[in-house]
Formats: structure tokens, C-alpha cells, sequence
């Protein structure tokens, strides 16, 4: 795994392809959008998807964090996919976030889906939030931004992050969350003089500027590329 | 349906007002229905196969209008199972005229999707006699705790077209559904219709009541006359390659024009809408010739088959979309344009053609190119042996079995062990395991996961006896909603003009848009248009002029050779002393092969090699279809990659595998050997976006993902959760469940016909014969001749591609061709409580809510030369 640096504000940031941000300077791990059991939010409403979702996340993230051994964790909102999900964890996915909690210290910070400790999390010059307001230094989830790419006639779609010289979108963490298109106007609105896009790989980002993403709907993606 | 016969009656058997509307016909019975009847009456069921047009569909109700002619009662009597919506109102039609002309006392009702709910209610409440349906309608009705009561007194079930769905997932529910029937009613004999089959014991078994064929009476018709059968080859030497066959579009011109009404089969909706625009260029007398497939609007559909059954078309070209149907009593011929693919479909697209049996049926066989010629003269032997080709139905579905399982347990609580002995005696299920049964109710139960976290989200508990109760009566109203086994590739609706004003003409895949560029032309439903734009899941269209469209290569609807065909064909270029039949340019072709190459042989693989513009070609004539090519061919490219012979591309056709690669492959047969099946399989199956498609189907129709919400539809694209994020999770923690292993099977014996290439391998182990070739072969022109048309770029992992768009932009932007992102402070937003999801999905309801202009004109014209005489100002019925 290969993470990508990014100057935001004169810091230097490591973007992550399992699309976690770290900040070295100050021992600084966040991922965003949890989603910690969505599975068994659904299995309520009688889809009962596979219940591995949030130990699948989990396992990521406790990777992640042997692997930086950062000072602290922050997690950007909506790490539960409800007000209830937190009851709702089983007993091994109970351990694995007491295993993470002992591993690092954590800052949940409320998000639309869960209440966290705190709106918003400031480290000067950047402020970490839920739902990005396109302030200078902000680092925001919320979005799930997703883009798609083509080449040679292929069409390539993942998770990203997004950023310019003055704020970062990180994309959703969790296994069950989708994605929304970069293209939308919620997230293009964010980044008026244009951005770069960082697709997760399975090694390494690959960055492209915000413009030259495609639609996320493949059959619309490959008729515009060739308009 | 019986055809008056000017011999006296023999109608003794027939109670009186039956047989004396019988002698006003003057009709009489044939030897197989009285055999029906016979077997009805000694209450045995029947597999009835016959030819079409030998009154097949009478003698399945004879026994019932019998029965109930002598002794009237109320309620259900005999329930009609057929695989056409249309089918089942047809034959309804059909039995209203005896019924009434005769005054029998018997009621009759139709019970299908299109049923309105007061309809369907009151058919619960006071059943009629006789009532005709479809599978998912049965399933339906099979789910109400009432069905008890309703099919008590059920006498007889006829199965209609019984070969077309045993061995599909319609078919793995109908037999769940008549194992269900056969503890509801044990003493309903079952009478199937099949037209002539290759696996007659197979289809006993599925229609008997225990799985194995006991106790059905297998009833033969006389075949009736041989199907007179001609190839016409268009006029010059017949072409290398091409499968559209529009050379031949005068012949077949002058062949409508010499007979009353024609069928014209083709292929693909590509084709079909190529020969028809072609064949309109050519009818200079305007005669009314109507086009056919699976993407035209339905209403366009049912006004072109009503325009048909009614006499007023002289021709209509069709796909698959017209194999099965309704009897047209006034077509004489059937052309099939191109290869016919396998021989039972070529006969059963031959009997649409005059429906007397004691008439032989008239058609034409039309190769496009010079393998299919080869086809086409091995299905005419085949046809000639009354030699029938298909693959013997394989083991019932998983998901189909979840389906079923709750579908039961909505009826009313059952114990597993009662419900695992119903469905062994379904055919399809008759091996399956006890634990494979078992997985499957604890899916439906709880999703059946190692991880018992969903304990408080059971669908269903058991009791003290340990019988399936339904936990939640909701779920009933939504697996009622979800019901059937057909599940949909997404479908892009073909508008003219913009908005939501516009006229819909039907729907195409995701797949063909893709194909198209903005101001592209393409042939649909019989006009020219121009693709403007796609929005959502609207294809934007207007009129365009001129004669020139660009066709995408489209895959919809393509049918893979059969197994028995292609060894035929493989016979057929053994065998030079066989070539004199064949037209002097292809005879010619043949011996070339064999001097500057040789021919493959019956159980060897040639595999050639040769240099050409640069590359190096590999050509393996395998004979063992399309999908099992293109399988073979990402596993090939992937070894040859390893082997560092740098594949750039293949193309496969039913013939042929063809790959071209940057270095010349050496140690060929070391490529072809059999443990590619291992890993690389597992490996490539993994990675490729196959099983995830496959998946889909899986958890859709098991009802892990619901198509249909309570309260509105949602498209493919938004399942709850998608569902590849939830195979990946799948995949990592439970790679055993029972959905996985359920999707497995579906994509080995589909798309990829895994096991075909399997066979092939195992077949040609030993005997690889390579011929290292200094150029071209004879026989690899056709295949070269497609490289370029439809090539697959070869394997490479999404990250490679990836990787190679970033350096693209990289070079771009270095050169000046393309723009880096300014760095500016981005403008100041308000707070957005909305997620911005829902934002979009509000702004699109309204939208559609608030309907649109169309800007294009329907009436303009379309091909300038065949102005005014459109499908839309044909005869149609309103």
C-alpha cells in the first residue's frame, strides 16, 4: 500500500488507498463514514443482507491503525448507520473496537446518522466535521464521493477522495456504503475552481482532476467519452 | 385445433352434446387424443408429445371437458399451466367456442400479471371450472393460506409447452409448485404437452408426481409429414464472414411475395431490424411485412401478433420473441436467416409454419457465410435423422428453492421434514441433499449465516413440533411482491424526443447504448433514428434521414451452438467425400485448408499459428460456441501473458477462438492443458464482474434484495444495498453460503458454459495438433474477418486500466492539452441538513412528475426510400 501526499494549507497529508487520511506531523488518523451495521439496519426492515459488514470495517480500520500507530483516531460521523446500531454490535465486533480504542485514541464526532462526542474536531489550521460547509482546512465526509473513469473503451468506477489547495472530501470507510457521483452538484459545488479526484486502488490512488471523471452510470459514461 | 377430416365419426366415447358438436364439425378424434383420453380415464397422467398443429391443446382438455360435461360441479376442476401470458388467454378463447356451441356447464377463467384484483379475488372466492395460468401466477396463488381449500378438488393440471420451461428456473418453480399441487389435491392426474423433444424421460419425470416419471403414460403422435426444407444461397460466391445474411434479402423478397404469410426468423434484434429495413427497400408493392422482437413496446408487439393471427401480414421478421406462440393458422413458410443454431430450435421455428400436421411444413434455410452453410446443411441432416440436440435439464436452482420455501410457509405453517420430502419429488430437486435443503430454509429463516446475529429478524420460528411459521405477516404482502424467477437486465426505455412527452418504442439494454455516440443512427422498431442523449433511463432519440444506419454489433439475443450441431459440423470437414454437396467456392475453400494446413479433425484441437500485420495469431477451432470461447479465451490470454507471449486481444465465434498476441506462442499445447480450469478459473471467475452479475440474479430471486418495495418499484441499479459490496463481504467471511454456492453453479452452466470448456479440454488432452503456419490458413479468414468487429482487450486487471487513464492525463496535461485544477479557495456554502442523496432523488420525482415536450415529430420520415411505409402505417388493429 502506497499512500499519496497532498499539501492542504502548507501540511502534509497521506492519502491512504484504503481511503484513510494520516497526518504524520501530528500522529493523526480519520476515515469517515462508517456505517458500523448498516447490515442488521436492513435485516430489521427484512433484507437480511450478511451480517459481516461492521467486523469487515472494523478489521480494516484495526489494520490500519498497527500499521500508522497514530496518537489519535477520528472518526468523521456516521460511524453507526443509526441512533441504535451501537447496541445493536455483536460480541466479536465489540471486541474489535475495545481492541481499537486500546490501540489509539478516538474522536467520534457526530454525524447525521449517530450523535458523536463533538461536531467538530479543530487541529489548526484544519477542522475536521461531518458535513463539509467548504470552509479553508476543512477535512469532510458525509458525501461518499465515487467517480468513474474511462480508458480504452473500459469504464473503471471507485471510491475517492476529492480535493483542492484549501479543503479534502474523504470517501466512505464502511463495506456497505455506496457512492455518489464526484459529478454531482453537492459535491462538484464544493470545489468551484475545480479538484482532483484520488480513485482507491488496490495498492496505490490514481489521481485525475475532478474534470475529467465520467458518469458513474457506465452506459452514459462511454457515450459522453466519445461525444 | 382438430382438423375436420371428411371420414365419419368415431366419437363414441364422447358424452352426447360433446360428440354432437364433434359430428356439426365433422370432426373426429385422433389416435392420441382417445389415447389421452383412455389414459385420463384410468386416471394416469400423460405426456402427450407431438408435432405442432396435430391439436395438442385439445387433447389436454378433452378430459376435463368430458368429465365435466357428464357430471357438472362447482369449483376448481382443471387448472392450465402454460409459459405465455398470451397462450393461456388464446386457448381461453379457443374453449369458449366448444363450451358455449356444445352448452356445456362449465366455466372458464384466465389468471395471469394482467388479472385486475377484483378479478383475481372473486377466481379465489368462486373458482371457475377450468382456470389458466402461468407458473408465477400459480406460485401466487399457491402462497394463500385459502389454496387448501381451493385446489381440494382439483382433478386434472395440464402443462402446456412443457419442454420450454423444464430446465429453466420458470420450470425449477412449476415443479415446486406441483409437488405443492400434489399433496393439496393427490388424486389430480396431470396431463403435459410437449412438442417432440430430445429428453422425453426427463420431461415425464418433471411432470409426475414423484420426480422420477412414474406413473406417466408417455404418448407419441405420429410425426406427420416431413418438413420440406431448402437452403437458398444468395446469388455469387457465398461470403467469408458476416451473420446478417442481406445478400440474401431478394430471394427472400421473392419468396414472401410467392406464399401467403411468412415468417422470417433471424438471430439477433440486430438482424431482425437489418433484414427488415433491407426487405422494405425491396417492396416495391408495399405488401404488409411487420417486425417482431423482444424490444419492441409491448402494445407494438400484441398489435403486429394480432395484425398476424388475423391474416392481414403477408410477412413478419422475428427473433426468439416468436418460437413460442399462438397458432398462426394461415403461414406456409418459415426462411431462417443465418445458422439455426441447434436442431430442435430449427424445427420448432419450422412448425410455426402451417399447423397441419399431415402437411408437410415449407421453409427456407438462408446461411450468411460460408460456416454456416456447413450449419446449416448438418441441421438439415440432423432434422432429416429426426435427430434432436439440447442439453438434459440440470439440478433445480437454490434460489428458486428459497423462493419456494417462503412462498409454502405464507400458505400455512409446515414441518421441514414434510416440506423436504414435497420438494424431492419435484424433478429438478430430486437429488438434492438434505443439507443443501436444510442451508436453504435457514436462509430463508434467518439468512442462514454462521454469525447467528439475526436471531430477532427471523422470518420465521418453529414451533414445539419444529413446524415454519411466518414471524411477521408483512413479509407475506412483500415476497408477494417479489415473486418470479425473471430477473430483468436493466432496460433503458427508447424515446422519440425529449422530456417525458415523448412516444415510447420500446427498451433496449444498458449494453447497446454504451455502443452508441451521441449523433449515431441506429435501426429500431423499424425506423431510423438518431441517438440525442441518454438521461436517467431514457434513450433521447429523434428521426434521422438517410439509408445509411450504424448498427452496433449486438449481442441481444445471440444463442449459443448446441453441443450435437457442432460435432456435426466437425463430422462434416472430416469428411471430403461430403464436400460435392456443397456450392464449388465452398468445397474449394475446404480443400485449401486441408493442403495448406489440415482440417480439424473429429477429436483432436488444431490450434494454428501464424504471423500476420505484425502479430502472431493463434486460432483454436473448437467448435464449442460463443460463451465457451469467450471463457476459454480470458483463461488463454491470462496464461499466455504468464508465459510472456504478451496477448493483445481475442475474438471469439461459435467456430472459432482467435488470439493475437505481441510475441509468437511456442509450446502450444502446454497453453491448452487441463488444470486452466483450476485456479486460473477460480482466479478469473473472482475478478471478472460475472459472478457479481450472477449474484444479483441469485439474491434477488432467493429474496436476500427485494426488487419490489411496499410503496413503489426501485430500478437494478438501486437495491437496497448494492449487491456486489454485499458479494465481496460474502465472498471474504462465508464463502460456503448457500447463496454463493447457488451462484456458482448458475455461472458455470451459463454465460461462461464452463463445463463445455471443461469437456473440450479433457477431450483434446494429447491431442493437440499444431500447426505452425507461415500465414493465414483458408479456414481462420472468417475469424480474422470479425477481429475488429467485436475483439475483447484481454484481461488486465481494472487497476492497470487505471493506472494507464492516470498517465494519459499526466501526458496530457504536460503537453498542454489538458488543464490542472486551479488552487482557489472554493466559494462559501450554507449548511446542508439533506443528505444530498435524497436531494437528488426529491428533484427527480418532481421532474418526472411535471411531463415534458417532445420535440421530435413521430410522423417524419425515417429511411428516405421506404418513406410511407413503415411498421407504423402497416394494417395494425388499434
Amino acid at each position: 500500500m502506497t499512500a499519496a501526499p497532498l499539501h492542504l494549507l502548507g501540511e502534509r497529508l497521506m492519502l491512504d488507498p484504503s481511503g484513510a487520511l494520516w497526518w504524520p506531523a501530528r500522529r493523526l488518523l480519520a476515515v469517515a463514514d462508517l456505517h458500523l451495521e448498516k447490515g442488521s439496519a436492513l435485516a430489521a426492515r427484512g433484507s437480511l443482507v450478511p451480517p459481516y459488514d461492521s467486523r469487515a470495517t472494523l478489521e480494516r480500520l484495526i489494520r490500519l491503525v498497527r500499521l500508522y500507530r497514530p496518537d489519535r483516531l477520528v472518526l468523521l460521523g456516521d460511524s453507526f448507520h443509526d441512533r441504535t446500531g451501537a447496541a445493536r454490535l455483536g460480541q466479536a465486533e465489540r471486541e474489535a473496537l475495545a481492541t481499537l480504542s486500546r490501540l489509539t485514541a478516538i474522536t467520534w464526532l457526530s454525524g447525521n446518522h449517530d450523535p458523536g462526542a463533538a461536531e467538530e474536531a479543530h487541529e489548526p489550521p484544519l477542522t475536521f466535521r461531518h458535513v463539509p460547509r467548504g470552509r479553508t482546512g476543512e477535512i469532510s465526509g458525509h458525501l461518499h464521493p465515487k467517480a468513474a473513469v474511462t480508458m480504452r473503451g473500459a469504464w473503471v468506477a471507485r471510491a475517492c477522495f476529492v480535493a483542492d489547495s484549501r479543503c479534502l472530501l474523504l470517501p466512505a470507510f464502511g463495506a456497505y456504503t455506496g457512492g455518489l457521483d464526484v459529478r454531482d452538484p453537492a459535491i462538484r459545488g464544493l470545489f468551484p475552481r475545480g479538484a482532483r479526484v484520488f480513485l482507491l486502488g488496490k495498492d496505490r490512488l490514481f489521481s485525475f482532476p475532478l474534470a475529467a471523471a465520467v458518469p458513474l452510470s457506465e452506459p452514459l459514461a462511454k457515450a459522453m467519452s466519445r461525444a | 385445433m382438430t382438423e375436420p377430416r371428411p371420414a365419419p365419426p368415431d366419437l363414441t366415447f364422447l358424452p352426447s352434446p360433446l360428440a354432437a358438436w364433434f359430428t356439426r364439425r365433422g370432426w373426429r378424434l385422433h389416435p392420441h387424443q382417445r389415447a389421452v383420453l383412455e389414459a385420463a380415464r384410468a386416471r394416469r397422467s400423460v405426456l402427450l408429445l407431438a408435432p405442432t398443429g396435430a391439436g395438442k391443446t385439445l387433447a389436454g382438455f378433452l378430459p376435463s371437458l368430458v368429465d365435466l360435461a357428464a357430471a357438472p360441479r362447482p369449483g376448481l376442476h382443471t387448472l392450465y399451466v402454460s409459459p405465455l401470458k398470451a397462450l393461456a388467454a388464446d386457448i381461453a378463447r379457443n374453449l369458449e367456442c366448444p363450451v358455449a356451441e356444445a352448452g356445456l356447464p362449465i366455466t372458464l377463467d384466465v389468471r395471469t400479471g394482467d388479472t385486475d384484483q377484483a378479478t383475481r379475488r372473486r377466481q379465489r372466492e368462486t373458482p371457475p371450472n377450468i382456470l389458466l395460468t402461468t407458473p408465477e401466477s400459480l406460485a401466487l396463488l399457491l402462497s394463500f393460506p385459502d389454496s387448501t381449500r381451493l385446489f381440494a378438488g382439483l382433478s386434472s393440471v395440464v402443462v402446456d409447452e412443457i419442454h420450454a420451461l423444464a430446465g429453466t428456473k420458470r420450470g425449477d418453480q412449476l415443479a415446486l409448485c406441483l409437488a405443492r399441487l400434489s399433496t393439496l389435491a393427490p388424486g389430480a392426474v396431470r396431463i403435459g404437452l410437449s412438442a417432440t423433444a430430445p429428453w422425453p424421460g426427463h420431461l415425464a419425470a418433471f411432470l409426475s408426481a414423484d420426480g422420477r416419471g412414474t406413473g406417466v403414460d408417455r404418448i407419441e403422435a405420429p410425426a406427420g409429414a416431413a418438413p420440406a426444407i431448402e437452403i437458398r444461397l444468395p446469388k455469387g460466391p457465398l461470403p467469408w464472414s458476416g451473420h446478417m445474411g442481406l445478400m440474401a434479402a431478394e430471394e427472400i423478397y421473392h419468396l414472401i411475395r410467392a406464399h401467403r404469410s411468412t415468417i422470417v426468423f433471424v438471430n439477433t434484434r440486430a438482424q431482425a431490424e437489418l433484414v427488415f429495413a433491407a426487405l422494405w427497400r425491396l417492396n416495391d408493392e408495399a405488401l404488409p411485412i411487420a417486425l417482431h422482437h423482444g424490444s419492441l413496446a409491448r402494445d407494438q408487439r400484441l398489435k403486429v401478433e394480432a395484425a398476424m393471427a388475423a391474416g392481414r401480414l403477408r410477412a413478419v421478421v422475428a427473433t426468439s420473441s416468436l418460437d413460442l406462440g399462438i397458432d398462426w393458422g394461415e403461414v406456409d413458410l418459415v426462411v431462417q436467416v443465418g445458422a439455426p443454431k441447434g436442431v430442435s430450435r430449427l424445427l420448432q421455428r419450422i412448425g410455426r409454419a402451417n399447423h397441419r400436421w399431415d402437411q408437410p411444413s415449407r421453409a427456407v434455410l438462408v446461411p450468411a457465410n460460408r460456416f454456416e452453410l456447413l450449419e446449416c446443411l448438418c441441421a438439415l441432416d440432423g432434422v432429416r435423422e429426426g435427430a434432436l440436440d439440447g442439453d438434459p435439464p440440470p439440478q433445480g436452482g437454490l434460489d428458486v428453492l428459497a423462493q419456494h420455501v417462503m412462498g409454502t410457509v405464507c400458505a400455512g405453517p409446515i414441518h421441514p421434514d414434510q416440506l423436504y420430502a414435497e420438494v424431492t419429488r419435484a424433478a429438478p430437486y430430486h437429488n438434492l441433499s438434505r443439507k443443501d435443503f436444510d442451508d436453504v430454509v435457514r436462509f430463508v429463516e434467518d439468512g442462514g449465516y454462521a454469525l447467528s446475529s439475526y436471531d430477532r429478524f427471523r422470518r420465521l420460528f418453529r414451533d414445539a413440533e419444529g413446524r415454519l411459521h411466518l414471524a411477521d405477516a408483512r413479509a407475506a404482502r412483500r415476497w408477494r411482491l417479489n415473486v418470479g424467477t425473471i430477473v430483468e437486465a436493466p432496460l433503458l426505455k427508447v424515446k422519440l424526443g425529449r422530456g417525458f412527452g415523448g412516444a415510447t418504442l420500446g427498451e433496449i439494454e444498458e449494453y447497446f447504448v454504451s455502443l452508441l455516440h451521441p449523433g449515431d443512427t441506429f435501426l429500431f422498431a423499424g425506423r431510423l433514428l438518431r441517438f440525442d442523449r441518454l438521461r436517467e433511463t431514457i434513450v433521447e432519440c429523434s428521426p434521422a434521414q438517410g439509408d445509411d444506419p450504424k448498427v452496433p454489433a449486438y449481442a441481444g439475443g445471440r444463442l449459443p451452438l448446441t453441443t450435437f450441431l457442432a460435432d456435426r459440423v466437425r463430422a462434416l470437414l472430416q469428411d471430403p467425400a461430403r464436400w460435392q454437396s456443397l456450392p464449388p467456392d465452398v468445397a474449394e475453400w475446404l480443400d485449401l485448408q486441408r493442403r495448406r494446413s489440415r482440417l480439424p479433425g473429429a477429436n483432436d484441437l488444431l490450434v494454428e499459428t501464424f504471423p500476420r500485420g505484425g502479430r502472431w495469431f493463434l486460432v483454436a477451432y473448437c467448435f464449442e460456441g460463443r460463451n465457451a470461447h469467450q471463457t476459454l479465451g480470458m483463461l488463454l490470454t491470462r496464461r499466455m501473458e504468464r508465459a510472456g507471449f504478451r496477448p493483445l486481444g481475442f475474438v471469439a465465434t461459435d467456430y472459432v477462438l482467435a488470439v493475437w498476441s505481441a510475441e509468437e506462442p511456442h509450446d502450444v499445447a502446454k497453453l491448452f492443458d487441463e488444470d486452466m480450469l483450476g485456479e486460473d478459473l477460480e482466479e478469473w471467475m473472482a475478478e471478472s464482474s460475472l459472478l457479481k452479475r450472477t449474484f444479483r440474479h441469485v439474491a434477488v430471486i432467493a429474496g436476500l434484495v427485494e426488487r419490489n418495495h411496499l410503496g413503489g418499484t426501485k430500478t437494478g441499479r438501486q437495491l437496497t444495498v448494492n449487491t456486489d459490496l454485499i458479494y465481496d463481504v460474502l465472498r471474504k467471511y462465508e464463502p460456503d453460503h448457500v447463496l454463493l454456492r447457488a451462484t456458482r453453479a448458475d455461472a458455470a452452466r451459463g454465460l461462461v458454459d464452463v463445463a463445455r470448456v471443461a469437456v473440450m479440454l479433457r477431450r483434446a488432452r494429447g491431442r493437440i495438433v499444431h500447426m505452425a503456419l507461415s500465414r493465414v490458413s483458408p479456414l481462420a479468414v472468417p475469424v480474422l474477418l470479425e477481429v475488429g468487429k467485436e475483439s475483447v482487450a484481454t484481461g488486465e486487471g481494472e487497476d492497470a486500466l487505471l493506472a494507464e487513464a492516470e498517465a494519459a492525463q499526466l501526458i496530457a496535461e504536460a503537453r498542454g492539452e489538458a488543464e490542472p485544477p486551479a488552487a482557489t479557495a472554493p466559494m462559501l456554502r450554507g449548511d446542508r441538513p439533506v443528505h444530498p442523496v435524497h436531494r437528488a432523488n426529491v428533484a427527480r420525482d418532481r421532474k418526472r412528475r411535471r411531463g415534458g415536450i417532445a420535440l421530435g415529430t413521430p410522423g417524419r420520415a425515417t429511411l428516405r426510400t421506404i418513406r410511407a411505409r413503415r411498421q407504423a402505417s402497416l394494417p395494425l388493429p388499434e
